[in-house]
């Protein structure tokens, strides 16, 4: 076999900083859950460069409406919300065709999960998982509730905000990234020892969704707006490789 | 001062938490009839050309334990080394049957993760050379706080794999063997393979930052 495929630029390195590490103490399942050893770089290959494509045909109408997509006998209980906004790259390019899937507790803060035990009541007319296509500006929406706080054991008093969990896909499988979108104006947001995995707190601001009025629904739902960004592409406006090296 | 660099910053990460399954494969979360069927099940269809193949692994923490609520995801090459992405410049006569992407949860009780699919062929790596045929695999989960990148290579692929460029940056050599699954009893239906990933300790599986 030989190798004829044109060079091509990697993708921008993950600014390790910035994202929460690996270990992060305060929150307890990531001290055993951490590689410890450095993790082995090297400039994107075909591999990373390269990912899925899923077309419409692969999505149902109602997959981005939570409020529609399980409900058996009713709409589910909850503050009524629009989630939207933008996929782009590094670069600013907008990211079209892009999976987009979310997943988020009831208006209780209860999550419909084989392994899940809180005492707040399961909503049967909400399931809590959502998808969509970005479209050709790179942009999505999802109709939910919005998600209640909960409690969870890692410390002996830790709730978590309220959030919705997004993941995304780019076209290249190195750009594979999941996150959770917090509400402006939780004050749990800042007592998260998830939340402050993050050293950062301009990388935390970036995942706190602002109340948008313009994009509102008058008698029907609020708005939040969320836009997401994913590793861009380093260009390679020369060829260096002289043929046999 | 100079002009200000107009890039934007990536989303920072933040852990898929225990109910990563809601979400990404709801039916095992107990979610029923959202979608008709877990996405990622489908790696490679019946028409697929190659050798049919079936990867069972767990996940393994710090201490031993084994991870009951992880997620796996595979991306691969077809049987002649071509992705199915319009990022590979020859993805017009990728082979039609493999969509290359698969996802895993790993099951709740043994902590398995399973994939069906066909063995991939070599792809071009960096300047000339050739990588040995892989699948690369991204793990998520509650306590990963950023999607954790692995590869895994094949037993039976002894000189490309020693010619592989990416195992060549591993170092000490020794660790290589992390990333190399070891065979198991085939059946007349696969060639079977075992990839067990270890999160910590002294046979820490290799991650890549890439």
């Amino acid at each position: 076999m030989r190798n004829s495929i044109p060079e091509q630029g990697g993708l921008f390195p993950r600014d390790r900083d910035w994202h929460p590490p690996a270990r992060a103490p305060g929150y307890k399942s990531s001290v055993l859950r951490s590689p410890s050893k450095p993790l082995v770089a090297f400039d994107s290959t075909l591999s990373e460069l390269t990912g899925p494509v899923f077309g419409q045909d692969s999505l149902g109408p109602l997959d981005n409406d939570l409020l529609r997509n399980y409900a058996k006998d009713g709409e589910p209980i909850g503050p009524r919300i629009l989630v939207q906004g933008k996929l782009q790259d590094e670069d600013g390019h907008p990211l079209r065709g892009a999976l987009v899937e979310i997943w988020q507790a009831n208006a209780g803060g209860r999550y419909r999960h084989a392994n899940e035990k809180y005492i707040a009541a399961l909503d049967p007319n909400f399931g809590g998982c959502g998808r969509t296509l970005t479209d050709d500006e790179g942009r999505y929406v999802f109709r939910t509730v919005m998600p209640g706080p909960y409690p969870w054991p890692n410390g002996p008093n830790d709730w978590r905000p309220a959030h919705i969990h997004f993941s995304l896909f780019g076209p290249a499988f190195g750009q594979r990234l999941i996150t959770q979108m917090y509400f402006e104006g939780d004050p749990h947001i800042p007592l998260c020892p998830i939340v402050k995995t993050i050293a950062d707190p301009e990388a935390i601001a970036r995942l706190v969704a602002p109340l948008d009025m313009n994009a509102t629904q008058p008698m029907d739902c609020r708005a939040y707006r969320f836009d997401m960004v994913l590793r861009g592409q380093r260009q390679t406006p020369f060829e260096n490789r002289t043929e046999g090296l | 001062m100079a002009q200000r660099l107009s890039y934007l910053k990536e989303t920072p990460s933040q852990t898929a938490g225990p109910y990563v399954h809601i979400g990404l494969t709801p039916q095992v979360a107990g979610v029923e009839g959202v979608y008709p069927e877990d996405p990622g099940l489908a790696i490679a269809g019946p028409e697929a050309k190659g050798q049919r193949i079936r990867i069972e692994g767990r996940i393994f923490d710090g201490q031993g334990d084994i991870l009951r609520d992880a997620l796996v995801e595979l991306w691969q090459a077809d049987a002649a080394g071509i992705y199915k992405s319009p990022n590979d410049p020859r993805a017009e006569s990728c082979d039609p049957a493999v969509l290359g992407w698969g996802r895993a949860a790993t099951d709740l009780k043994t902590g398995v993760f399973a994939f069906d699919t066909v063995k991939p062929g070599p792809v071009p790596g960096p300047g000339q050379s050739i990588m040995a045929p892989h699948v690369s695999l991204w793990i998520v989960a509650r306590g990963i706080n950023l999607g954790l990148a692995t590869r895994m290579y094949f037993p039976d692929e002894e000189a490309a794999n020693a010619a592989d460029p990416i195992l060549g940056k591993v170092l000490p050599p020794a660790r290589r063997e992390t990333l190399i699954a070891s065979a198991e009893q085939s059946d007349a239906a696969a060639l079977r393979y075992r990839f067990e990933i270890r999160l910590q300790g002294e046979d820490e599986t290799v991650f890549f930052d890439c």
